[in-house]
């Protein structure tokens, strides 16, 4: 099997600042790749470079067999990398409904017509339940609830690769069981990259795990291996007393 | 945001219009003269609005796109000889081409650096018409001759001259304006303008290329602008540098924040306002300026979505 989405020897330093240092990657198709990792370690830089918002220094990046490197960021969203943003990014003064609508009327291939962009947008609202709200502006929703909304746009660009940067952060415990729930549901149709601090939703949801620390992955491996490797302990969850 | 009652809305624009048909036929002399300015002067700002209101874009260099269409316009008949119709599509191409080379340079920056670009754009023009003026007439401007001014159709001509036919053409120009900027506004584009004017950074993770839709927006917005200044040439007949100075940069911007940004009629409404106020003031002392200026603070001040703006957000949700 191909992998979905290759790095190879990528890197990006701001001024002397090493932030990805000679990344190399591998995504397999219907992964739910976990990626943790101290603050700083780069995680949201790697992810940046993967979809596009920032420039790698030097490096390739290959999604699907082609290289992706040199395409700006909206077309690497229409060749279905879609990225959803660590602190929330929503049209707050449009409709949740205008918010969805906008990522739907560019991914529906078959016809324009309202009634079949109102299908799309009532479908990826009723999957995350966002449903019954659908005519408030999105800047009157609850927190939990616009990160509900910034997953339902992402999932409106029907991607073959969704970026959940810290989804569940600042989020409720019983907001983060829905989520964990939801993130599950979506991986049957995309592959899921998550960059994640919550431990256990990591340990709950992800099938591979990799870890940054200092710009470089430090192990990768699955939930179980992960959690007895030394070096992870000792640079991550912290030494025993 | 207008998805709830199209009908209404489109209802609204229609009768606004037949308004401005029936006082064709009421207005005494110098209003009816007037009311024809400002209807074409409102779609330099409703072009302006397109840039400004829609995709969040702050040019200070718009008097560029409305010289453009009137000199182009006004050149063409004088230096050239060409017919209304053609001279009229010499100004729209001007401001076309004008538009997309401004847009290709001034949209690699943003925000302040944006409005001081575009300035300084339209500062280069104002001087190169100064420079040029063996043709463009310098500071001093040109009449467009009044026998050129005639528009032939076969047998029959229109003289755009006469008060009437003046006043209809503006009327004709606004409709079909006012009509396609509420049709851009109501389209998938249209959206895509506000979402990059809300949040640009989304609208491009969502997989939009802003870069290709705001140049698109400079140029529909400098096409418009200089359709209106193309108009003004050919029916009020004078060429000057004034409007393509600094102070046709600000109005606009004035005019559309009095009637109220992202607003379809807002452009109409600010700048009947203005010239109003104008008109009122000047009649009583010469410091108008200072009332209009005031008039101005106390809006921003207490309306700061501008007239139309502030209806839309208190009682009339589904103004477009």
């Amino acid at each position: 099997m191909t992998p979905l989405l290759t790095t190879k020897g990528l890197s990006r330093s701001f001024g002397g600042l090493r932030a990805v240092d000679s990344v190399d990657f591998t995504l397999m198709p219907g992964e739910i790749r976990a990626v943790i990792g101290p603050n700083g370690a780069g995680k949201t830089t790697f992810v940046s470079l993967v979809s596009g918002r920032i420039r790698p220094t030097s490096g390739t990046i290959i999604f699907d067999g082609a290289d992706i490197t040199d395409l700006p960021a909206y077309a690497r969203v229409r060749q279905g990398i879609a990225y959803t943003f660590q602190i929330t990014s929503i049209y707050a003064n449009l409709t949740v409904y205008a918010n969805v609508a906008l990522p739907v009327q560019l991914t529906l291939r078959h016809g324009h017509s309202k009634s079949a962009i109102q299908a799309a947008v009532m479908a990826a609202l009723e999957h995350t339940g966002l449903a019954d709200r659908a005519h408030m502006p999105a800047g009157q929703l609850s927190y939990g609830h616009q990160r509900l909304l910034e997953v339902a746009m992402g999932l409106a660009l029907k991607p073959r690769l969704l970026i959940l940067d810290e989804p569940t952060q600042g989020l409720a415990d019983s907001e983060i069981d829905n989520f964990v729930e939801l993130v599950r549901d979506i991986a049957t149709n995309a592959t899921v990259l998550l960059i994640e601090h919550n431990m256990p939703v990591v340990m709950q949801l992800a099938d591979r795990i990799t870890i940054f620390n200092a710009g470089k992955i430090l192990a990768e491996g699955t939930p179980e291996a992960i959690r007895d490797n030394a070096a992870v302990q000792d640079a991550y969850l912290g030494t025993a007393p | 945001m207008s998805e709830a009652s199209p009908a209404k809305a489109y209802a609204l624009h229609l009768g606004v219009i037949a308004l401005l048909l029936a006082l064709s036929f009421v207005l005494p002399g110098y209003y009816h003269g007037l009311l024809a300015r400002i209807m074409v002067l409102a779609v330099f700002a409703m072009g302006y609005n397109m840039l400004f209101g829609y995709a969040g874009l702050l040019s200070l260099g718009h008097a560029m796109f409305f010289g453009a269409g009137l000199y182009g316009a006004g050149l063409a008949i004088i230096q050239l000889g060409w017919s209304v119709p053609a001279a009229f599509a010499a100004g729209l191409g001007c401001g076309v081409v004008v538009s997309l080379i401004i847009g290709l340079l001034a949209l690699r920056t943003t925000g302040v650096a944006f409005m001081i670009v575009t300035m300084m754009f339209a500062q280069v023009f104002y001087l190169l018409i100064l420079y040029f003026a063996t043709w463009t007439g310098g500071d001093q401007g040109q009449v467009v001759p009044q026998p050129a001014r005639v528009l032939e159709f076969g047998a029959t001509s229109l003289d755009l001259t006469n008060p009437t036919v003046r006043y209809m053409s503006a009327l004709a120009l606004f409709t079909i304006v006012l009509l396609i900027t509420l049709a851009i506004v109501r389209s998938r584009y249209g959206r895509v303008l506000v979402a990059i004017r809300e949040n640009e950074e989304r609208t491009k993770m969502l997989g939009y290329d802003t870069f290709s839709n705001k140049l698109m927006a400079v140029v529909v917005s400098g096409a418009i602008c200089a359709a209106s200044g193309a108009a003004y040439a050919l029916l009020f007949g004078y060429v000057g540098s004034s409007f393509a100075s600094v102070q046709y940069s600000i109005l606009p911007l004035l005019w559309v924040l009095l009637g109220g940004a992202a607003t379809t009629l807002g452009p109409l409404l600010g700048t009947l306002f203005m010239y109003y106020v104008i008109d009122v003031t000047s009649g009583y002392t010469s410091a108008y300026l200072l009332i209009v200026g005031i008039a101005l603070i106390l809006l921003v001040l207490f309306f700061p979505k501008g007239i139309l703006g502030t209806i839309r957000q208190r009682w009339l949700g589904w103004l477009p």
